[in-house]
This record gives C-alpha cells, structure tokens and sequence, in this order.
C-alpha cells in the first residue's frame, strides 16, 4: 500500500520544528514501526538523518515507543502501543500525520523521541513498598482476597508510555499516577505507607510541570493497557483523606 | 585447548545441599559503616541488574547504575510472559528444592555447574517472599494465597505467575525497590547511557567508558567492583524476540579485555513464536510456553494441506508431541518442542500462508474449561496474537514456529559470580553458570533476582572487604587508554562511508548465524558459516554507511557498534559449535542423534564447560572447565 507520510522533524530541543512530508510503499501486514524502519533505512542509504524515534520491545510492554499518529497517541487501534499497530488499520493511500508526544513536561529531545523522566521521578518520589530485601515474610502468610489482588494488578499493568498525559488537554499525569498509588494502596503489603505515598507522588506530580485532571478522560481512552480513570478517583480520596489525616495529627 | 589458565570455579566443599549455607556463612563483610566507602557499578537494569543496584543501594554501598533505555524500567525483562519457579511445593504435589534443582540441571542436558543450579534452587523461595512484600501482584487462588502453573520440563506445579505479564511485575517490583534507593542517595542512575568499553587494570576491573546516547558525551566511571548485568545476545541472529536494543558489546568488551567468554554456542530457540510473516519483519514475537499448558500442538497428517484447521478432521491431525512424549506431551522442554517443530515443517506440514508454523490449538481447553477461564489465564496473549496476525485465535488455532530468544552461554563466572577478571561480576542472563546447554522455562526471571538480591550482594561484599581503604579514580593511564581506543572505535564506524546502512549487514549476518548456527548445527555448516561471516564482516567494514555523526543522539551509530560486536561474537558461536562435537540440550550437532532423533550426548569428552580467551581477533584459545556431578547422574533426557 502507498503512504504518505508528515512527520514532525525537530534537530534538538532548542531547534524550531517541521512537518516533513515522505512517500513510502509497505505491506499492510508490516507494524506501523517497520514502516518507520524502511523509510529510515532508504533516507540513511540516500544521506539524510534518519527519523528519531524511541522503541525497542515492540511487543507492547516495554513502554518506551510512543507516537502521535493522526493525533491520537499510539494511534487508531484500542488498546495498542505503536508498534502494535500493523498498516492492516490504514488503508491504501492514506495521509499519516507523526508527531511526539506532546506535553510541557515531556520536553522533546529530536524529532520523535520525547524526555519522560519526569515519570521516574514521581515513581522515585514514593511509588514503592518500603522492603529491602531480605526483610520479606513468608509469602503466603498474607492472604489477598482475589478480587484486590486482579484490581491491583489491572493498575499495575501500567507501562509507562506516557500517553495518557500527551493525549490530555492538559498534560496531566493523573492516571500514571493514580495507577501506582492504587497498586499499591490496594494490597496490604502497601498499607504502611498508603497516605504518604499518595500526598508524596502528587505532589511531586504537580512540581514536575503536569497538569491538571479535568475529567477529559482522553487518558482512559488511549491507554495502551486500558487503565480505568476510577483509579484517579481513588487517588483523589487518598490523597485528600492522607491531607485530612495530617491536619488532625496537628 | 588448555587445560590450565583458567582460574578455580570457587565451588565450595562439603554435601551439595549445604554448599552455599556453609559458604554464605564465611564470605567476610563489609562492617555497615565502611560500605558507603565503595563504589559500586552496575551496568543494566533488568531483572539482575535493577535488583543487585537496588540491593547494594539498600546495604549501604554508593552504586552507579547506567541503562541505555530512557527508563529502568524498560529493560527486557519486562516483557517474560509465563512465570518464576520456586520450589514452594504450596501445591503439595511433591516438589522440593531438590526436585527444582534437578529439573533445572537435567532440563540442561547436565552441562551446568551442579552447585550453582543448587543455589539456585535453594534461593528460589525467597525470591517469591521478596516479590510479594513489594507487592507484586501474582496470581491468587479465591482463599487468598498464592496460586501456580506448571510449565515445560516440570511435572509439578511450581510457577509462579501474573498473567501474562510476570516478568514485567518483577522487573517494576525491583525497579520500585531501584527507584527507592535512587531516591535515598545511594545509587545514582545514568539511563540512556551505553558502555562502551571495560577499564581494565593489572588484570582487574576498576570502571567503564559511558557513552551518552543524547548528546555523545564520554564519560568515565571508576569503582571498587564493575557488575555486568547486560543480559543476552540473540539478536546476533537479527531476527529475535529480544528487544531490539539488546546487545553483546557489554560483555564482550569485557571478553575482549580478557574476561573468558563460555558456551556461546549454546542458545535457546523457544518453541512458540508468532511465525515470520515478511522480508521486512523487524522481530519476532514470543507467545508464552504457559499457553502449552492448555493448547495442543499439531500439524496435519499430510504434506502440502491447504483445508482450515477447523476442517481438518482429528483423525488427519498429528499431535506429534503428544504422540512421541506422552508423559510429558505438550510440555517438552524448549529445545525439544522447537526441533520436533522444525522437523515436521521440514517435511512439508507446516501451516500458514508461508506453511512455516504449526498449530497451537485452545479448542478442547475452551470446551472443557470455557472461553472466560482461557481468557482470564492468556487474555492479553490472545490480543497480542490477533493484534499481529489479525487472526483470532478463540476460533481458530494459533499459528507457532521456534524463535531465538535466549543465550544459556555468556561469560564465564566462578561460583561467586565473578569472571576471571578480578572484580568483574556477571549476573543474570550474561553469565554463563545456571541453565547449562538448554534453559527451562520460567527459570530466567528465577536466576536474574537469585543473581541481584540473593547472591551477588553477598559474594561482591567478600570481594570488597578485600580492598577496604583503597581509592578508586578515573585519571589513570588505563582509563586514558580505554577512552581514546573507544573513541576511535566509534569514529571508523562514521569514517568507514559506505553505500549501505547498518541493518542490511545485520540481517545478512543473522542468517547465517541462523542458518548453520540455529536450531541445529553440523560441521560442514560451521565451517561454512565462519567463511561468510568473515566475508559479511569485512564488507561491513568497507561498505557500511553511518549518517551523522558521534556527537549526538545516533541510533545508527549506536548499532553500527553494537553489530561489529556481534560479527565478532557470531564467529566465536560457529567456532564453540564447531568444537563441541556432540549434541546438548540447544545445541543440536546432526552428526550426533539417537535413532529417534533425540540429542545424543558425548559425556566422555564433553561434560565440561568450554570458556574462551581472546588472543586476537579471529583467534580464540578454548579453557575447560570440567563438570563434576554429585548428586545426579547424567542420563539421556528422557520426557517420554
């Protein structure tokens, strides 16, 4: 099938942008990646730098790719990273506009690829149970009834794309990290630390530049893993039961 | 070969199930107030590497860990589908450490180190403790308490698992305990960061070089240990489902600075793969052995079938595993299931558009069990199928072929996991030491935490108590050395100016390897194969062309290294193959066969580790490492 391509070029991060317009031909059973591969490989063979892009387990669970595709982060498909998606969705001749993510707390490095670190910092910030090793309990000596533990594993199936805040009007990060703060404040082993958890990773959510959740639910819908925004809510409550908690200990 | 050279394995004395309680108990310490006096570097951040980092961190030690993702949490761990064994016998079923451990040794076709796959075994139910204190969310019985699958090469039920997705649950558990300690100040994490060479020094590891992927900055890093945590090497057949940034270059720098390289023949083909579809195909994707639990294998009883698997009736289907191992049916270790694969769409009864796979088929287990309970147990496998295929595999049967997926063989380790080079540990995937020449499934993830949080922490702190007091920096004439000799490394890849880009030659490499270095192997092949990759090498060097330059984010220039390496890497494969004239496990020579095809073994000459020295390029000196069993005897492999 025949493709044509526009795709966000930008040299670094203080360097203005462009779309670039490419024609390609490619087999409808390639994953959209693979298109990506074979253009790149004829614009290396022709002497031009190869399109920027961040990928590498394409098998959806690494989190690493990440695309705008159509304006629809990782593209038309429920449910599917970017190099998940096979041309098999397109249909011969179309238009694909590609752009990074786009988000103020996901400043661009060049062209496709995007800095998330901002996500390893919430993460750094309280999005772990405090155990170091060796100190664990015999595992089966805290049951978990098996509805926690499915609720807990559905948040934590969360790959960390990013594409909940680059799809979001508002670049917020609610959902990344909402899912973290419900993983773990859902089974016991997080009980200890649930309340400071929770206050810590929003709060240094809001200090990384995300914004705000205003109910859009642009997040839920493009989540790769399907990650429900009930869990914003019940960070919300954590979050404002820990700030009520805290005022009544003073 | 030699037999001297090679330094001692370290194996403890005394009976083997006492060996590593009695060794743990006289490795010497580091008091908690000198630790904070050592530097320790991890390069990788996977399973082994994030939760030996995040181990050290905790103990006190100050760790420098580098990744080449944007994240730790991306590393390829993540994306082990099926489980971690541990003997927890919660089952009741007759497991035991014992048992797991001879599994793991006779799943290896007894060509691993007998005390280490005990350790292993041992260590294993405190990995599941580990997990789920960090709130790993395995899967779990309506009582509450843990729940287990079986998995290849087991008759009991010892897997431990969450959904499909175990080895992204443990890898963000040690990630969370990483992020922990990135937070408390003891480990400083460098991603998007390579390492481009090892710093050796009067034959000890003292640092590495650091390339930074974004800006193409050097740097150089000094430390009382150096831990090699880089995981494996399949993509040297291109096609793989590793990912695609997995790499050699980590340790085979360290094998070019003298850290002995074992059994780089030996590499597993995993037996459910999602077939080729395509000349273009950039991966191959893996679908978990779990699903072997509950689907059954066939191909149809003729060559050249062109009816739908559905209206194929069963008596023109030929469950060919079930038929020839009928104890242990679909559930043949690895290396068995892939070579009968292969055999039966040699003979002309593979299925698909390319009749290149067979059927993995869900009927009879939907009927039985029905669809919501397949569904709960391989959901996201079956969507990740359909997403790739466009086929759906609730009504018609998956279509499967082998795929090469891991390396049993890497550097050479001792029995505290350090190389021959002096303070140079290799944990996880990258070492050599458990699986022996064929691995088990859900054993990967097993060794990689066994390696991070139960043993190196231990048997590094012996090796630093040694070296209390001393200064480590990176302005030594071995560190000036290393860095130029990278640096010009990396400026002939961009000086060569070629015509053609680097996954061409690639791809050309990764057949051949696959071709005569893959799932079975023969002299001729190998001798073959040495041919062409030297040829394919030297073209690389002639013709490869590399735009840009080294002073920026290049993801040309950053596999233009790493395929070099493998080009390397490749002709030592072909040549351990070559030599190792016998079959084992994965590496199947067809000289050596028993009448029913099965791997025959040559115990006399064999049962030794082959560990190789660089003495130049193209030029290998072989080590032996001989193999003592004390508690097994080896046998043929039998799973019928």
């Amino acid at each position: 099938m025949k493709i044509t391509l526009e795709v966000w070029r930008q040299d670094g991060p203080r360097d203005a942008g462009r779309m670039v317009r490419y024609q390609t031909e490619v087999s409808e059973d390639a994953s959209f990646l693979e298109m990506l591969d074979a253009l790149n490989e004829r614009l290396e063979t022709e002497g031009d730098r190869p399109i920027a892009f961040d990928h590498d387990c394409r098998e959806g669970i690494c989190g690493t790719c990440g695309l705008m595709i159509n304006g629809v982060a990782h593209g038309p498909r429920d449910r599917t990273t970017a190099c998940q998606l096979h041309m098999r969705e397109f249909t011969d001749g179309d238009t694909i506009r590609v752009e990074p993510w786009r988000a103020a707390a996901f400043p661009v490095i060049r062209d496709l690829v995007v800095d998330r670190s901002a996500f390893d910092r919430i993460i750094q910030s309280g999005g772990y149970i405090s155990v170091s090793t060796g100190a664990a309990p015999e595992a089966n000596l805290t049951p978990v009834a098996k509805p926690v533990a499915d609720a807990a594993f559905d948040a934590a199936t969360c790959i960390g794309c990013g594409a909940c805040v680059a799809q979001c009007p508002n670049g917020a990060a609610q959902l990344f990290t909402a899912a973290k703060v419900s993983h773990l404040g859902l089974l016991p082993q997080g009980q200890t630390e649930r309340w400071d958890r929770a206050v810590a990773m929003v709060e240094t959510m809001e200090a990384e530049g995300f914004g705000s959740c205003t109910n859009h639910r642009e997040c839920e819908a493009v989540c790769p893993k399907g990650i429900s925004i009930d869990w914003i809510a019940r960070m919300n409550r954590d979050y404002l039961s820990a700030r009520l908690r805290r005022a009544g200990r003073r | 070969m030699s037999l001297d050279g090679l330094p001692p394995a370290q194996v403890p004395g005394g009976p083997l199930a006492d060996k590593w309680t009695d060794h743990r108990d006289h490795l010497r310490l580091v008091a908690p107030n000198n630790r904070r006096k050592f530097q320790v570097i991890v390069v990788g951040s996977g399973l082994a590497g994030a939760s030996c980092a995040a181990s050290l961190g905790e103990a006190g030690y100050n760790v420098q860990c580098f990744c080449y993702q944007d994240s730790p949490r991306r590393a390829h761990s993540i994306a082990a589908q099926g489980g971690i064994n541990a003997a927890k016998n919660y089952r009741n079923d007759g497991d035991s450490v014992f048992r797991l451990f001879y599994d793991t040794i006779k799943g290896g076709d007894f060509r691993s180190r007998e005390a280490n796959v005990h350790r292993l075994a041992e260590v294993s139910v405190e990995i599941i403790d580990q997990a789920v204190a960090q709130g790993v969310p395995f899967a779990r019985e309506y009582g509450g308490l843990l729940d287990n699958r079986s998995f290849g090469g087991a008759q009991v039920a010892r897997t431990f698992y969450a959904r499909g997705q175990t080895g992204q649950q443990l890898l963000l558990g040690a990630y969370q305990a990483l992020a922990r300690q990135i937070s408390a100040g003891t480990v400083t994490m460098f991603p998007r960061s390579e390492m481009l060479e090892l710093v050796v020094e009067d034959g000890r590891a003292v640092g590495i070089i650091v390339r930074n992927l974004i800006t193409g900055e050097w740097s150089r890093h000094a430390g009382h240990a150096v831990v090699l945590a880089t995981g494996g090497y399949v993509n040297v057949y291109y096609l793989s489902t590793n990912a695609k940034g997995c790499n050699v270059t980590a340790i085979w720098r360290a094998h070019r600075r003298g850290a002995f390289f074992a059994n780089p023949c030996y590499t597993q083909i995993h037996p459910t793969c999602i077939p080729a579809s395509e000349e273009f195909q950039a991966k191959l994707t893996l679908m978990s052995e779990s699903l072997r639990n509950d689907g059954r294998i066939w191909v149809p009883r003729s060559e050249g079938e062109t009816r739908r698997a559905r209206d194929i009736p069963e008596g023109e289907r030929d469950y060919y595993l079930e038929r020839k191992y009928p104890s242990f049916g679909n559930l043949v270790p690895r290396d068995v299931a892939s070579r009968n694969a292969k055999a039966v769409v040699d003979e002309g009864r593979g299925v698909g558009p390319l009749a290149n796979g067979v059927y993995l088929d869900f009927a009879d287990a939907i009927e039985r069990q029905g669809r919501d309970r397949i569904e709960e147990k391989y959901g996201n496998l079956f969507e990740m199928y359909e997403r790739i295929t466009g086929e759906n595999p609730y009504q018609a049967p998956m279509r499967i072929f082998p795929a090469p997926h891991y390396s049993m063989g890497g550097l050479w380790v001792d029995y505290n996991l350090m190389s021959n080079l002096e303070g140079l540990f290799v944990i996880g995937e990258a070492n050599f030491s458990d699986h022996g020449a064929n691995r088990l499934g859900a054993s990967a993830l097993m060794q990689g935490l066994a390696d991070g949080y139960f043993v190196a922490p231990y048997t590094i702190a012996n090796y630093l108590a040694g070296h209390l007091g001393e200064a480590v920096a990176v302005d030594s004439a071995a560190f000036d050395a290393a860095e130029s000799e990278t640096r010009e490394r990396v400026e002939r890849l961009l000086a060569v100016g070629g015509t053609r880009p680097v996954d061409v030659f690639h791809r050309k490499l990764g057949k051949v390897v696959w071709d005569e270095c893959g799932m079975t192997r023969n002299a001729v092949g190998l001798e073959r194969a040495i041919g062409v990759i030297r040829e394919v090498r030297d073209e690389f060097w002639s013709d490869l062309k590399v735009v840009g330059s080294g002073a920026e984010l290049n993801s040309s220039l950053e596999r233009a290294g790493r395929v070099a390496d493998f080009f390397e890497l490749a002709e030592l494969m072909c040549l351990d193959a070559l030599r190792r004239d016998e079959s084992c496990g994965g590496h199947f020579r067809e000289e050596h066969q028993t009448e029913e095809g099965e791997a025959r073994r040559n115990d006399e000459e064999f049962t030794h580790v082959s560990a190789w020295e660089m003495e130049g390029p193209g030029d290998w000196v072989e080590h032996r490492e001989p193999l003592e069993f004390t508690a097994v005897v080896p046998t043929q492999r039998s799973y019928k």
